[in-house]
């Protein structure tokens, strides 16, 4: 029953798929950048990709995975609106636990990238939406090369004070809905200091997807990823 | 390799996908069948003496070195519901994968190439405890557990059932489990002379309606 082990010590490039963060498909070729998008419930991620869909859709191929917690609502809302065809957004049941399926647990999330590839690949980039969480929410490197935390100034100007692993560590935090502050008594400037405060040098972007400029500034943090990804 | 691998293929962390699934627990629960400690211990008995006993003895005939796609067709001829076929080979899959980084070993390898969308669960757990240096009693135990486990855990999040009584239910069904592994392994140890057929094949009719009906809900917190 002892087996030998000694022979498979390079197994995640020869197996019919890869394992976790490998950077390489097994045909050799180089994977997608994967970017997840976590926070709060309510806070706008799937608003954040479907406008960064439209936005970013005519210069990459980008495919989506949802995870939604007891329906199929998110993967649905971009279907309805169309960012996407229906064959490029995949949807993964999480089994009431919407943050074992992006940390601890990644396997379904993995496969469902994984099949994105296969299916109709080849992509540049994935986005993987958390299904909606609390501050502690965040992605296995195992999953994702980046993660963007998405949080509201109607869910309280407190929440970058507050902290947590999502507001302090998330690659780039959005702040999002600031058309909504004057009239939820949000202080935008106490948010952005209070972040500041807690992120030190890593990036933070104040939104309004109903503004001019919309999710431009997010859609070109993206191309950055992709470009330092491309270049690694 | 140790015996202690068992605690780690057992664990119901061990990142695998089962969280997501409720062996027809929120099923059960939504049909009024399982409504508090006590039924959820008749339910989780039922689970155990049916596709549990069948999911250990295909365990542990991996376990044991059989071939595997023979024990995949073995699972598939007693999984009548088409549900339950899909996520067990999902499961299967998201095994694969786990094991592969946990305990790589070439026979996970080729298994993986033949079926690269997930062979039936049990058989690619059976492979991993192989590949883990375990037998096929331990393939059989942790197989027959997580047949009961996985349904108690997500009677908690369905009922908000106090978790401490669903634990109890666990730990009066484990002389049960004992029996049900060893039955198990003994099949196992059968079939590498007499073949595949000397496994149970008990089945659990309402568990395959019932996954049947709960694939079709449009709004449900479990995938099984």
């Amino acid at each position: 029953m002892h087996l030998d082990h000694s022979l498979s010590s390079s197994h995640s490039h020869h197996g019919p798929s890869a394992i976790s963060a490998d950077a390489h498909r097994p045909d050799g070729s180089r994977r997608a950048l994967r970017i997840g998008l976590g926070g709060p419930v309510g806070s706008g991620k799937t608003a954040t990709v479907a406008a960064l869909c439209h936005a970013l859709r005519d210069e990459l191929s980008l495919a989506v995975v949802t995870n939604d917690i007891y329906t199929r609502e998110d993967a649905e809302f971009l279907l309805r609106e169309a960012v996407l065809p229906p064959e490029r957004i995949a949807a993964v049941e999480t089994g009431a636990c919407p943050h074992t399926a992006i940390r601890d647990d990644i396997s379904a999330n993995l496969e469902a990238v994984e099949d994105l590839e296969d299916e109709v690949g080849p992509l540049d980039l994935i986005l993987v939406e958390s299904g909606g969480d609390n501050l502690t929410a965040t992605f296995s490197k195992g999953l994702v090369d980046a993660q963007i935390f998405v949080i509201d100034v109607a869910g309280g100007d407190d929440i970058p004070r507050k902290g947590g692993p999502g507001v302090t560590t998330a690659d780039l935090l959005v702040v999002n809905k600031t058309d909504l502050a004057p009239y939820v008594g949000s202080d935008l400037g106490r948010m952005a200091a209070d972040a500041k405060a807690q992120r030190a040098e890593l990036p933070v972007v104040f939104q309004s997807l109903r503004g001019d400029k919309g999710v431009a500034a997010v859609a070109d943090w993206v191309r950055g990823q992709l470009a330092a990804w491309r270049a690694r | 390799m140790t015996r202690a691998a068992l605690l780690v293929l057992a664990d119901g962390r061990f990142p695998a996908g089962g969280h997501a699934h409720s062996g027809g627990a929120e099923a059960a629960v939504k049909a009024g069948r399982i409504t508090d400690a006590a039924s959820l211990e008749e339910f989780c008995r039922g689970r155990l003496h049916t596709a549990g006993l069948v999911s250990a003895a295909l365990a542990a005939a991996a376990a044991l070195g059989l071939d595997p796609v023979e024990l995949d067709e073995a699972a598939e001829a007693r999984t009548p519901s088409p549900a339950l076929r899909t996520a067990a080979r999902r499961l299967g899959r998201q095994m694969m994968r786990a094991a592969r980084a946990t305990w790589p070993h070439p026979e996970l390898d080729a298994l993986a190439r033949l079926f690269p969308k997930g062979a039936h669960q049990p058989v690619v757990l059976g492979v991993a405890a192989r590949a883990a240096g375990l037998g096929p009693a331990d393939a059989a135990y942790c197989s027959a557990y997580e047949s009961v486990s996985g349904a108690a855990t997500a009677t908690v999040r369905l009922l908000s059932l106090d978790p401490f009584d669903a634990t109890g239910v666990l730990a009066r069904l484990a002389p049960e489990l004992d029996r049900v592994a060893l039955a198990a392994a003994d099949a196992a140890r059968r079939a590498v002379d007499e073949g595949v057929d000397a496994l149970p094949a008990r089945s659990a009719p309402l568990l395959e309606i019932g996954a049947e009906a709960h694939a079709a809900w449009a709004v449900r917190l479990f995938a099984s």
